[in-house]
């Protein structure tokens, strides 16, 4: 394939991805749109594949069907509920190749540059497409090349070992409590400014190895970040690193001179930060304050929190459920944890074949990624059109009658109306105890992912129901006729 | 046992008392609480609660009323004692009933005098808590209902609206004043019936419960700080004479088009207002009907008698009749018997068929008249506030000068930003420029559009979808791959490994986050 045919598949290949993220505004749509990114990634691997300057077309063929089938299998064996690691050890990935490819590009640097020095001319140097390229280039441009590498070094670096930390946090291998090492951010800060130091140095031609201490030392930067960041703010960590990757692949496609990775990089990095910010408004809080780790170190002094919290058995809910015409369920983390989906669904059948209107109410954070709520419940087979925003449902609770909340916390707190000293103040939350009755199903009496206080179950028209999210439903269900 | 106490329901003296304070579920209730009920003979009979079916539910029929008070322990009623009953009330005897205390002072003191207790289910505080023991609540919805009823029983035609064959009939218009527990009943029965319903009350916090039961609030246009309900334990406050002439001259213009008028306004401890004067009743068709609910405190229509049906000189009806509750003895038997087997409930806090008078308790405090041969009434204020206090006016809505300015200042505000951003980043771009070569700045613009374009692409994108959004990205920003591709043809083995590990990891990454976007979106549907 001539290199016109190429830039044109790439061509072809942009679009292709523009429409597969564009496609994603509705259900419906969606569904064609990761058609249209599996061909746009199928026709750009295919030209370059065939495109001049390849070699190696057996080792590509093998490692190429090697990964697809790995990520073919564990694609189809991971559950739902595990997305959220999935998707942050799938990162990791894109970091880790990003470093690779910027120390190969340095090393083919090295290569002309030898070949150069040698008095070889282009045209009987043994190099391919991209050797060839960085044969052509000016000092000028070799040392924009440079930066580039530095660029695609460092951020891949810190995508790699952040993602690492999100799965590790995420799958609950590593404690979701924010941990720093003594110094705090002033390690970051020094690990940055070496990082500057040894690109400087790279840039004066230093050699390698200050490039493989910027990949290390960013990798370390990106560890200490990610593990200072709580669990609950996990949602936008991880599209943060999404972005990074994209990032990653863009400066990684400035370094190749080539377009369609500049694109498709800028894509994904400007959308991952899209999401994170969008993520952040809907926890009122700062991009920087969750990336620099806020939770934790509450000094001011909360409200104290007055009254009981009432248990309730699964007749008593059941009975509820029985006399209530308008029912809103508010599904969090906890039950995904409990896998206590298809219990929900189930519930929601049975109250909606007796003709009463069940909604769900998706805080933007609930869970541990965003819209991780819309995909559990679309596993388990839930409705979508029965399942509302935070915005859409909020002023429907003073005429809901029962409100169940399964397995959320913080985004249940009235805390952040009432209380200006709560960490979470200010943060947008459901109003779900301005409905006539609210049911909590949680585990014991603990208080949440970020540690504080609910006064929502303290409430008078609240009622515990404790117990793990799906044994309790189980129970329920039990009650609720069919 | 021998230490199980009793229960005992006499039958009501009072004549025309239909009610009774004990019905079959009731007294199983009462029994699970340990107690053994008694019923005197054919006490139910006129609310439809055989002695059989009594003596089903386990409760003992005697057939004399003085066997039962001297058995019982505990009295429930209905009506207050006769004076010959309240003599039967000896020391360790309780009685609950409806006993109106404040206008009941010499009964009283003599119950006390003979070490008597006595629980006035009139006394119940209106807090959340004690809603299940709420007897005037329960009473005053079944005359709210029966009023309705009563009305449409004299008006002689169809609440409802209808086109028949035979011609067009047009709804009928009813005016409930007075929006407490009866009211709002009146107005549920009114607007189920197909009537159109107006309400009015002097709490304009009720306004929201008015229009929630269907019936439309008839406003005052009138500017003075209005009542808060929740000062006055929910209950209306008399008003001004000059909020009072408003009201009157709304009620005269109302009058000529109303077919019906319920109406139930009280103000606690005084006579019925008089809101509906003789000229509003000659205002009205031949046919209308008043219902006045608030007959027994001299009503609120003028030509009201109590206890009596009248029909005014222009033919409309006017019904005084104070029994609506026993004119629906089965229900409302029900609910007060229900009423009452919640307060003995919260007076048996073991379950255990004993009494445990718990002074300290709210609602057992404020419902208790006489207790260990003390008046106890009134009794101190409650602790807790239930009703909601008054709402705060809402903002004053923007002036549509004031709206156009603030949308301007927004809109400098919001080009400003642009304005400024934009200069910033071309300086920053031609900065660039400057140093860059010309074929990085290429690559730069495609860069740069891409931006812009992820960022307009992405602000779509449904929240529901943000979880397959980021496995998309993720799969897409596998497109990494081609860079490994580009490089694996080195002659360089380190590079060739390193770009083989990096087509290897990009790969399981691109198939991985495809898979898995399709799994998510494929679980997507519609009901």
């Amino acid at each position: 394939m001539s290199l016109g045919i190429v830039s044109a598949a790439y061509i072809v290949a942009s679009v292709l991805f523009i429409l597969a993220l564009g496609g994603l505004s509705n259900q419906e749509s969606a569904k064609r749109a990761v058609w249209y990114g599996i061909i746009g990634m199928s026709v750009a691997v295919f030209a370059t594949f065939t495109g001049p300057g390849m070699d190696h077309h057996l080792l590509i063929i093998v490692m190429v069907s090697a990964g697809s089938v790995i990520g073919y299998v564990v694609a189809r064996r991971v559950e739902m509920t595990e997305m959220p690691q999935l998707v942050a050890a799938l990162h990791s990935f894109v970091g880790l190749a990003a470093v690779f490819i910027g120390l190969n590009a340095d090393f083919e640097l090295t290569t002309v540059n030898t070949l150069k020095s040698t008095g070889v001319a282009l045209a009987d140097a043994d190099l391919t497409g991209f050797g060839k390229s960085l044969f052509k280039k000016t000092a000028i441009e070799i040392s924009i090349l440079k930066i580039e590498v530095l660029l695609g070094i460092f951020i891949g670096a810190i995508t790699f070992t952040g993602s690492l930390v999100a799965f590790g946090k995420l799958a609950g291998s590593l404690d979701g409590k924010p941990f720093k090492l003594p110094g705090g951010h002033a390690i970051n800060i020094g690990a940055v400014v070496l990082c500057c130091v040894m690109g400087f140095m790279y840039l004066q031609g230093a050699g390698v190895w200050t490039i493989v201490t910027v990949a290390i030392v960013s990798g370390l930067i990106g560890w200490h970040l990610i593990m200072g960041i709580g669990g609950a703010d996990m949602p936008v960590v991880v599209s943060m690193l999404n972005s990074y990757s994209g990032w990653a692949a863009a400066a990684i496609g400035f370094t190749l001179e080539n377009d369609l990775l500049i694109v498709t990089g800028a894509l994904v990095g400007s959308s991952g930060a899209i999401l994170s910010y969008i993520m952040c408004k809907a926890m009122n809080r700062h991009f920087v304050s969750v990336i620099l780790g806020g939770f934790g170190g509450v000094t001011q002094s909360q409200m104290v929190v007055e009254g009981e919290q009432i248990a309730i058995e699964a007749d008593g809910v059941a009975a509820a459920l029985d006399d209530a015409d308008s029912i809103v369920i508010i599904p969090g983390y906890g039950m995904a944890v409990a896998q206590a989906q298809q219990a929900v669904s189930e519930l929601t059948k049975r109250l909606r074949d007796q003709g009463k209107i069940v909604r769900f109410a998706i805080h933007p954070v609930a869970g541990r990624l965003p819209g991780h709520m819309n995909v559990l419940l679309a596993e388990a087979r839930v409705p979508y059109d029965i399942v509302f925003e935070m915005d859409e449902i909020n002023d429907d609770f003073p005429n809901t009658d029962v409100a169940i909340v399964i397995g959320s916390n913080d985004i249940v707190n009235p805390a952040a109306q009432d209380d200006p000293n709560s960490p979470i103040a200010g943060m947008p939350v459901l109003e779900c105890w301005k409905a006539k009755q609210v049911f909590v199903s949680k585990r014991g009496q603990g208080t949440g992912y970020s540690g504080i206080e609910n006064p929502l179950f303290f409430k008078e028209n609240t009622r515990m129901f404790y117990g793990d999210a799906k044994a309790s439903l189980n129970k329920l269900l039990g009650m609720i006729k069919q | 046992m021998t230490n199980t106490l009793t229960i005992g329901t006499p039958k009501e003296r009072h004549s025309g008392e239909n009610r009774v304070a004990l019905t079959p579920e009731s007294a199983n209730a009462l029994q699970k609480l340990g107690y053994k009920c008694l019923v005197e003979a054919g006490a139910g009979v006129a609310a439809g609660y055989t002695d059989e079916s009594f003596r089903a539910a386990g409760v003992d029929v005697v057939a004399t009323a003085e066997e039962l008070w001297d058995s019982a322990h505990l009295i429930t009623k209905v009506r207050p004692p006769t004076d010959a009953e309240a003599s039967l009330l000896t020391a360790e005897k309780t009685l609950i009933s409806f006993f109106y205390p404040a206008q009941n002072d010499s009964q009283m003191s003599k119950i006390a005098e003979q070490g008597a207790t006595v629980i006035a289910m009139d006394m119940v505080p209106r807090i959340s808590r004690a809603q299940k023991m709420d007897a005037l609540s329960s009473m005053a919805n079944i005359a709210g209902y029966r009023a309705v009823i009563e009305a449409g029983n004299h008006f002689g035609r169809f609440f409802t609206g209808q086109i028949t064959a035979a011609g067009k009939v047009p709804p009928a218009k009813v005016l409930v004043i007075g929006a407490g527990v009866a009211g709002l009943a009146a107005i549920g029965t009114a607007t189920s019936l197909g009537a159109i319903t107006y309400a009015f009350d002097v709490r304009p916090e009720v306004a929201e419960q008015i229009t929630s039961m269907g019936a439309e609030f008839v406003y005052l246009d009138f500017e003075e700080t209005q009542q808060d309900g929740a000062s006055t334990g929910g209950y209306a406050a008399p008003s001004s004479p000059e909020f009072r002439e408003k009201q009157l001259e709304k009620f005269r213009q109302l009058a000529p088009e109303i077919d019906m008028v319920i109406s139930t306004a009280l103000i606690p401890g005084r006579d019925a207002p008089k809101l509906w004067l003789a000229d509003m009743v000659g205002a009205m068709k031949p046919g209308s009907v008043i219902i006045d609910l608030a007959a027994e405190r001299g009503g609120n229509c003028d030509l009201t008698v109590t206890d009596e049906k009248v029909v005014s000189d222009n033919g409309v009806t006017i019904v005084g009749y104070t029994d609506f509750p026993s004119r629906m003895a089965a229900q409302s038997s029900a609910l007060y018997a229900s009423n009452v087997r919640h307060m003995v409930a919260d007076l048996t806090p073991d379950k255990d068929g004993k009494v445990a008078h718990d002074m300290g308790d709210d609602v057992i405090r404020s419902s208790t008249v006489t207790y260990q041969g003390e008046v106890t009434f009134p009794p101190p204020p409650l602790k807790v506030q239930a009703i909601a206090a008054q709402k705060k006016p809402p903002e004053k809505a923007l002036t549509p000068e004031e709206k156009r300015e603030a949308e301007r200042a927004a809109f400098q505000t919001a080009t400003r930003q642009q304005v400024g951003l934009i200069s910033l980043g071309s300086l920053f771009v031609i900065l660039l420029g400057v140093y860059a070569p010309a074929s990085f700045m290429q690559h730069f613009i495609v860069f740069v559009l891409a931006c812009f374009i992820g960022f307009q692409v992405i602000w779509n994108v449904s929240h529901a979808l943000h979880t397959p959004l980021m496995a998309i990205t993720n799969a897409v920003s596998g497109i990494i791959i081609i860079g490994a591709l580009l490089q694996v043809g080195s002659a360089n083995g380190l590079v060739i490994v390193l770009a083989a590990i990096s087509i290897l990891i990009a790969s399981i990454n691109i198939v991985g986050g495809f898979m898995v976007t399709k799994r998510m979106l494929a679980m997507f549907q519609k009901s």
